[in-house]
């Protein structure tokens, strides 16, 4: 807390929208909150843009996780359309507290945490978003949560995109298999491996610039509500900083888990197919964030994956571990907010229920580490071979 | 409650359209390559392959790159 205190103190000196005024603990509490949040969401996400290539061997694994992590550093500075609010309308802002931020935040954490010693990839958009609205309505009633905006904004976009970047990329494997049927196989091979590599590229990038702003948006909004920035200011140089590096950092940390999950388990990938899946991915991503149609890279990523495997012959799905998949997604926005309710029901309290919930959080983050000991996955048993397709009945 | 299906219609409709274009001529540059390295073998250029090959890859760089610049412009 001391060493966050002292960045914080020198935050105030390069910006100059700064007004000066005492830290409360809780500002303290909730920017290292969302940065584990952030780290969180780093190493649950590398899949999405990487699994595929580790998983056919265009990239090594740990190549594919330092690329990954320095494009999402990259991505974090490109945006430049920040987080005007952490909620997207989904909350009412104006009831929205630090504490209640906290709490929502370690929905997030515990729900992201325990998906990833699963090897569940879910979304981690829908993990904050459920911490939020459960913290929001325990602290301030139903009536502060707006449900029309749930529907909307989340629920929709949570069904139609990953049944778009599958088709998509069903079309798109297809296509690629049957004008490539008549040439040289090794050309071919070699060409789809650097092919592969670059659209996994673009996938960290675009994520880079979708999820390090959901950090920053939170730190800045926390800032901005305890009046130590001027209402309506873009986050200050120091909290784009921490929050690309932290999902950089936590990228490159590697969650091998959902890696082996998303190029492994749910069905063979070869290189053509990883291509068509990445670029679909990619380009619905890019599509609907141009269009203002906000979406889960998850959920599109595992999509295009799912497409892939249908779209090329002979190529098998496993059905039972893309259901495993659904199933996690749509528990993940409740059981946060589950998690992020109970959090805000403690934090109540006072100062003492805010410490036992940072408690407790450190307890889960530590077991839960110890648990993945236990049966660890690493950079070198990644790519292990799945469990056999079952022959289809 | 108002679901934007037109929004939603578009980003399925422009997914497929430039997904389909850019592997679709990312495929037929390979298709080039690989006749160039046929034709290589068998003693002649291969220049024909090699034209297509470049041509598509440069459309699919181009496509690529218009993309990144909507997102940092965005």
């Amino acid at each position: 807390m001391a060493c966050k205190g002292f960045s914080v103190y020198h935050a105030f000196k390069w910006n100059s929208y700064a007004r000066r005024v005492n830290f409360s603990l809780i500002v303290g509490v909730v920017i290292v909150a969302a940065l584990a949040f952030d780290f969180t969401n780093g190493f649950h996400d590398t899949a999405n843009a990487m699994a595929t290539s580790i998983a056919t061997g265009a990239l090594k694994p740990r190549v594919a996780v330092a690329i990954s992590a320095v494009l999402n550093l990259v991505g974090a500075f490109l945006s430049i359309q920040v987080a005007k609010t952490i909620s997207g309308g989904i909350v009412d802002d104006t009831k929205v507290t630090p504490v209640v931020i906290f709490a929502g935040l370690v929905g997030a954490i515990i729900w992201n945490l325990l998906t990833w010693i699963l090897g569940l990839p879910s979304s981690s958009s829908h993990a904050l978003f459920g911490g939020l609205i459960g913290a929001t309505w325990i602290a301030s009633g139903a009536d502060a949560v707006h449900f029309g905006q749930v529907v909307q904004k989340v629920l929709i976009p949570a069904v139609a995109s990953p049944l778009v970047a599958g088709v998509v990329a069903m079309a798109g494997t297809f296509l690629v298999y049957r004008i490539t049927e008549s040439a040289r196989q090794d050309v071919v091979s070699r060409s789809f491996k650097t092919a592969q590599a670059l659209s996994a590229s673009l996938v960290s990038l675009a994520h880079g610039t979708n999820d390090a702003q959901k950090t920053m948006g939170v730190v800045t909004l926390t800032l901005i509500a305890s009046g130590s920035l001027a209402a309506g200011s873009g986050p200050p140089l120091w909290v784009i900083l921490s929050s690309g590096v932290a999902i950089a950092a936590g990228t490159y940390f590697g969650g091998w888990r959902i890696i082996n999950t998303m190029g492994k388990r749910i069905t063979e990938i070869e290189t053509p197919q990883g291509f068509a899946a990445e670029t679909s991915a990619a380009v619905t991503i890019l599509a609907s964030s141009h269009l203002g149609f906000a979406l889960s890279t998850t959920h599109v990523c595992s999509g295009g994956i799912v497409g892939s495997g249908v779209g090329r012959k002979l190529a098998e799905v496993r059905w039972g571990v893309a259901g495993q998949m659904v199933i996690a997604w749509v528990l993940t926005l409740p059981a946060a907010a589950v998690v992020g309710a109970g959090a805000a029901e403690v934090a109540r309290e006072g100062a003492f229920g805010t410490l036992s919930i940072g408690v407790f959080l450190i307890a889960i983050a530590l077991g839960v580490f110890l648990w993945s000991r236990r049966n660890p996955v690493t950079p070198d048993t990644v790519t292990a071979a799945a469990e056999p397709i079952p022959a289809t009945v | 409650m108002d679901i934007n299906w037109g929004a939603l219609g578009t980003v399925a409709l422009i997914a497929l359209v430039v997904v389909a274009a850019v592997t679709g001529l990312f495929a037929l540059g390979v298709r080039g390559l690989s006749a160039r390295v046929a034709a290589r073998d068998s003693g002649t250029s291969g220049s024909a392959g090699l034209t297509t090959a470049v041509l598509c890859f440069a459309v699919c760089i181009a496509v690529v790159g218009y993309g990144i610049y909507l997102t940092v412009t965005a």
